[in-house]
């Protein structure tokens, strides 16, 4: 495990029923960092992240978070371990309160007011929908209350799963700029995302990943230099 | 007796067969709510109640409301843990599929019953009311104990729902019943929370059954007809809507009661069966039922 590393991804494979989704995948996330796992539809991205939060069981390999390992435990015991995990589709318990959301994610790590507070100041529009069905929120915020949500854990590890889907532009900048203040407060962040350009701006490095394998990890700085991987991963430049 | 007098009387019936089967129905409709599994065995768990509220008191003597009162506390405990073994053993371990899940409850439903049948005997055996106060109203004398069951009853549906609506543990109910996946991702055991859920639906029938051994007698087979009107129920009221069960229940059993007072309970069930085709036709998802995500 190179130094550094919160969360080591080794030789994983994963399977849905019979199909096999991800063959020995490889990933290093740094602490602090964002890192962004790009790569074209199917190619195993989300099931990455769901292996991660033991909701889909890990067939073969290693999952370590500051060198504890994962891949043993019970899915309901990973985000205890400090994995925050914020899905594709936000899927809020919709029929419930945003005050009800909130309390949900504070009771995984029994975390108290203060955690709250912290949360809602990223937040704050999240104050004036309090009392309101969380399922009535407009798109935008209802993905910042699944940010808000995942991030009452005070997580080591933050998994985002396309979290700028659907969105308006504004609040495209709004989420990037989340991601960037959480990044100074350090919470290391794996982003998963389709668009390189949503990318750019706000990773540090990017894994491309294609057929359930990670083919490359590169910084941005090189990518912005060279954005051939780009093309050769997700077809798109 | 004149009409009126006739009509409080088939009402005050009702209400207590409501009570009796609001309570079993909101235990079936958490279930399949939280679980998504149909319990064919939910009547057994009700029989189980009352053969265990008979046990008890019996093997306690003395003072009937001695023996009434731990049998309202003990019998729905052993219900439940009986409840919460199955679930733990059976199943679980089918990963709550709902065809097996059908299957492995009509067998629970057999072995529970047999069981009972083994250990019980084929009697009918009454359990004495805690109290026998006669409330003399002008027209007729009416058991204050069937009034107090409407009253307890009511109050622990109303516990119930306090439950479910404020507290942590209800919260935690109702996040694994919108979206299990993600409430494992928030550090829900969601398999601990069906146990508990089984168990409570359970313990609810066999309360439901402790309130009534004491004017009906209990039977080994005496699980069949909660288990029907407790379907019916749920189907009207909604399922998984605590206000569409209350409801339903409070529609099926005065109806039931004034039905059979004046004409037969055989068309009282017609009617209610009836109501259910209705309700299937015209609104699938019941009176309170929100449509299927």
């Amino acid at each position: 495990m190179s130094d550094g590393a919160v969360l080591a991804v080794s030789g994983l494979d994963a399977f849905y029923g019979e199909v096999q989704v991800l063959y020995g995948l490889d990933l290093t996330l740094r602490r602090g960092e964002v890192l962004c796992l790009l790569g074209r539809n199917g190619a195993g991205k989300t099931t990455t992240l769901k292996a991660i939060m033991g909701l889909v069981p890990a067939a073969a390999g290693s999952i370590r978070l500051e060198g504890r390992e994962l891949t043993g435990l019970p899915a309901h015991e990973v985000p205890k371990a400090g994995i925050a995990y914020v899905p594709q589709g936000r899927r809020l318990f919709a029929e419930m309160t945003v005050a009800e959301n909130i309390e949900i994610g504070l009771m995984a790590r029994k975390k108290g007011a203060s955690v709250r507070e912290a949360v809602l100041d990223l937040f704050p529009l999240l104050r004036q929908r309090w009392k309101q069905r969380s399922g009535t929120l407009s798109g935008g915020e209802q993905q910042m209350l699944a940010m808000a949500r995942a991030l009452c854990l005070e997580p080591k590890v933050l998994l985002l799963d396309e979290p700028t889907e659907g969105l308006m532009p504004s609040m495209i900048a709004k989420i990037r700029e989340t991601v960037g203040k959480l990044r100074e407060q350090g919470v290391s962040t794996i982003l998963v995302e389709q668009r390189v350009d949503a990318v750019l701006p706000v990773a540090d490095r990017v894994a491309f990943i294609e057929n359930g394998r990670n083919r490359e990890t590169v910084g941005v700085d090189v990518l912005r230099a060279d954005p051939s991987a780009v093309k050769r991963y997700v077809g798109v430049g | 007796m004149a009409f009126g007098p006739h009509l409080l009387l088939a009402v005050l019936e009702g209400l207590v067969t409501a009570a009796v089967l609001s309570l079993t129905a909101l235990g079936l409709s958490l279930v399949f709510g939280v679980m998504r599994i149909v319990n064919v065995a939910h009547g057994e768990f009700f029989m189980l109640g009352a053969v265990l509220a008979w046990a008890v008191a019996n093997a306690l003597g003395g003072h009937p409301a001695l023996g009434f009162v731990a049998a309202l506390v003990i019998a729905p405990l052993i219900v439940g843990a009986v409840a919460w073994l199955a679930e733990r053993l059976v199943l679980s371990r089918l990963k709550y599929n709902p065809e097996s899940t059908i299957v492995a409850t009509i067998g629970l439903l057999y072995v529970i019953q047999q069981l009972a049948l083994t250990f019980y005997g084929p009697e009918a055996r009454p359990v004495a009311p805690p109290f026998s106060y006669r409330l003399s109203l002008p027209w007729f004398g009416y058991s204050a104990y069937k009034l107090s069951i409407i009253a307890a009853a009511a109050l622990l549906l109303i516990a119930t729902w306090l439950v479910l609506t404020r507290t942590k543990i209800g919260l935690t109910m109702r996040a694994t019943q919108y979206d299990s996946e993600t409430a494992q991702a928030f550090g829900i055991p969601v398999g601990r929370v069906y146990a508990g859920v089984f168990a409570l639906g359970a313990m609810l029938a066999a309360l439901a059954a402790v309130l009534i051994v004491p004017i009906s007698q209990a039977h080994y087979l005496m699980g069949q007809d909660p288990l029907l009107l407790s379907f019916i129920v749920v189907i009207i009221g909604g399922l998984g809507s605590l206000r569409g069960t209350v409801v339903a229940a409070v529609l099926i059993g005065v109806s039931d009661g004034v039905v059979s007072m004046f004409f037969s309970p055989t068309l009282a069930k017609m009617i209610a069966t009836l109501a259910v085709a209705l309700v299937l036709v015209f609104r699938p998802q019941g009176l309170f039922g929100t449509a299927p995500r």
